[in-house]
């Protein structure tokens, strides 16, 4: 139990532990202890950040959904709008076309109806002369009546 | 148990409790002595060899292993390993926030490595006391005293240090007036300045005294136990079985003193040394 140069050696050793403690061993690891307390707060952090981030998505896509349904139906509407609107031009295109048909046909029916009746009228003319020349039985000349023969063609 | 005495109860004691001492005898010159009367009369200048090789030891092994904790330190998930020396970090950090109030960035690498060392230091008492002192006796070395802690030359070293350590800071954050006038200003006031001096140096003598006996006595007097208890085993089988056994409760209980020992006296340091920064 002397006291004794052991007491400078232990001093001297515990002044170089103590130094090379404060220099090597304590910074480091509080260094990480203090990182890994920020990156656990980031963590924690982001982690709520993440559950705002999901729930506006949630709203945003439930948004979309009735924007595209709303949109959905007006297409809808405006393909059945324009179906019956192609049904009404068709009707009315045919209507034009059946009037234009019936038209023509009735020019037509005239024409023929007009020439028909130069025909008659002619062959009334010849068939009056015979008549005529029947009913005298005789020569009738021709020249002499054929103002009023033509008079009378002109009548019918 | 020292070779060619006879063995008895006392001899095996003095034997157990003397170190390993190397110094400059009147005689023999530098030498390691070969009895205690040897050993008293190199006086001052001797090492403990073993006192120093055991302080030394564990002190290196709880640098190592705290090194490699923090050359391991990330921010990442701690494994296993990290994670108790972290633990331990945490314990020195609270206690330091708890009873140090100004901001040094000495003082937590200083209670940690005390604490550390210390307890380190404490624990070769639980070493069963023969097992080292007759394997050294194998290899030639004639004393091993192995509880470093049960040397008042390594508790008074460390006590010491935290006494200069006190002073230091006392002059450094007082300025030397502030220092003296805490020394004989107090608690009678000026006029009673001799009373004061006295008062307060007691007081201030008694710090590192305390500091380093407290841990001493502690250790030295478990020791002690360990070393009356081991005495049975040499008596017969049955008090050999109950040494056995007491010297497991003992263990058991001394478990506590050691654990307690290094936390009192890191706490006080850490309490001196905040004594010393504040100001009045």
């Amino acid at each position: 139990m002397n006291i004794n140069l052991t007491l400078i050696g232990q001093t001297i050793t515990f002044i170089i532990f103590v130094w090379f403690c404060m220099k090597f061993i304590w910074p480091p690891i509080m260094k990480a202890l203090n990182e890994r307390r920020k990156s656990i707060a980031d963590g924690l952090a982001a982690a709520a950040e993440g559950q705002r981030e999901r729930e506006r998505g949630h709203q945003d896509a439930e948004q979309l959904i009735e924007q595209a349904k709303s949109q959905a139906q007006e297409i809808i509407a405006k393909a059945e709008k324009r179906g019956a609107e192609v049904v009404a031009e068709a009707k009315n295109e045919a209507r034009t076309e059946g009037e234009r048909i019936i038209t023509a046909a009735r020019g037509e029916v005239e024409m023929e109806t007009n020439r028909a009746r130069e025909q008659l009228r002619v062959q009334v003319a010849t068939l009056a002369i015979a008549g005529a020349e029947q009913i005298l039985s005789q020569e009738v000349d021709a020249k002499a009546h054929e103002q009023m023969l033509s008079d009378l063609a002109g009548n019918l | 148990m020292a070779s060619g005495e006879p063995l008895t109860a006392s001899g095996y004691i003095k034997h157990h409790l003397q170190n390993l001492t190397f110094g400059n005898h009147p005689e023999n010159g530098w030498s390691i002595a070969h009895s205690a009367q040897e050993a008293s009369e190199m006086g001052f200048i001797a090492f403990h060899l073993d006192s120093l090789f055991w302080s030394i030891v564990l002190g290196a092994l709880f640098l190592l292993v705290f090194r490699i904790a923090a050359v391991r330190a990330t921010s990442d998930t701690p494994g296993s390993f990290q994670n108790f020396i972290e633990w331990i970090i945490d314990f020195i950090e609270d206690n330091v926030r708890g009873s140090f109030s100004a901001k040094n960035d000495l003082i937590a690498p200083l209670a940690l490595t005390l604490f550390v060392w210390v307890l380190l230091m404490n624990l070769m008492d639980l070493v069963p006391v023969d097992w080292i002192p007759e394997f050294a006796k194998l290899i030639g070395v004639e004393y091993m005293k192995v509880v470093p802690t049960t040397d008042p030359n390594i508790t008074f070293g460390l006590s010491l240090s935290v006494f200069a350590l006190m002073i230091y800071y006392s002059i450094k954050i007082k300025g030397l007036g502030g220092f003296l006038g805490e020394l004989t200003l107090q608690p009678f006031g000026k006029y009673m300045m001799p009373v004061n001096l006295f008062l307060e140096g007691i007081a201030l003598i008694a710090k590192p005294l305390s500091h380093s006996l407290r841990l001493f006595g502690n250790l030295y007097a478990g020791e002690m136990i360990f070393i009356l208890i081991a005495l049975l085993y040499s008596t017969n089988i049955v008090l050999g079985a109950l040494g056995g056994v007491l010297q497991w409760a003992w263990a058991v209980f001394h478990v506590l003193i050691v654990l307690l020992q290094a936390f009192i006296f890191m706490v006080l340091t850490i309490v001196y040394l905040d004594m010393a920064h504040q100001k009045h």
